[in-house]
């Protein structure tokens, strides 16, 4: 039986690396990838929980989670294709007009 | 046995995970992030999340990652795999990322809960995990349940009206 913690510790690990990615990438692709990463890392800690306090809702939670990552993304992705038609460009160092 | 599963399936995820931040090309970035969904789905197997996995590999691999497939081959990418492809503060982030890392890893050392619910892994296997998920659900969770619809029709609104043309009038 695999401990309950290493489920964490790799939920942490998968969160940081989307952390890590989220805050250093100029693309704004990578950064919703990131933000994807993210959610899984939660995603696993959550079903791991479940699954350890024999309980469903943690996993219900993770069913509701994704389907709002499914709406985050088209939204996300709908506003990457705006900025780029607008700004030619899909870094986020070049994207300041509301800096004052 | 069921040890060596998770070592595998944790080191793909992980690998997989840096793969993805670290790749220039964002079409080689989602490749790879469809290589850690398959094996997240392969740690909801073990730990008995049957439809979850299906979901996980139905929708993120099938509907959300070709999304982003789509959107990279609508943009330009010859410019992006040219340039530098972190931004200049990027040790801060690194930095910031390790350290909530530490923070957990020493949170999480020892880390136990009391198995109190009433879905026994016995409980879940004598319905069927699909009908267990929707019989909580449907009866504790109808109106979360409700207010996600809603959510996803917003998505679906809201993405067209954002990357729709604006129309001559």
């Amino acid at each position: 039986m695999v401990p309950l913690n290493w489920y964490m510790w790799l939920g942490a690990v998968v969160f940081s690396v989307g952390m890590f990615g989220f805050l250093t990438r100029r693309n704004v692709i990578i950064m919703f990838l990131s933000i994807e990463l993210m959610l899984n890392g939660v995603n696993i800690s959550l079903v791991a929980l479940s699954h350890y306090m024999q309980d469903l809702r943690g996993q219900v939670l993770t069913l509701f989670i994704i389907a709002v990552a499914a709406a985050e993304a088209a939204i996300g992705l709908a506003i990457v294709i705006a900025m780029f038609r607008n700004r030619q460009t899909v870094h986020v160092d070049e994207i300041k007009e509301m800096k004052g | 046995m069921v040890e060596a599963f998770f070592i595998y399936f944790a080191l793909m995820v992980v690998f997989c995970s840096v793969m993805v931040v670290s790749r220039k090309n964002p079409v080689h970035s989602v490749l790879w992030m469809l290589v850690m969904f398959f094996h997240v789905a392969g740690l909801y197997l073990m730990l008995n999340a049957e439809f979850l996995a299906a979901t996980q590999i139905i929708v993120y691999a099938g509907a959300i990652l070709v999304l982003f497939l789509f959107v990279i081959m609508l943009l330009n990418l010859k410019e992006e795999i040219a340039t530098e492809h972190s931004v200049g503060g990027w040790p801060g982030g690194l930095a910031l990322a390790v350290s909530f890392l530490l923070f957990a890893l020493l949170a999480f050392t020892g880390f136990t809960v009391k198995a109190s619910g009433k879905w026994s892994i016995q409980e879940v296997s004598r319905l069927t995990h699909t009908k267990a998920l929707g019989k909580v659900l449907y009866t504790e969770y109808l109106f979360p349940f409700e207010v996600a619809s809603v959510i996803l029709l917003v998505a679906i609104v809201g993405a067209v009206v954002l990357a729709k043309k604006k129309l001559k009038s």
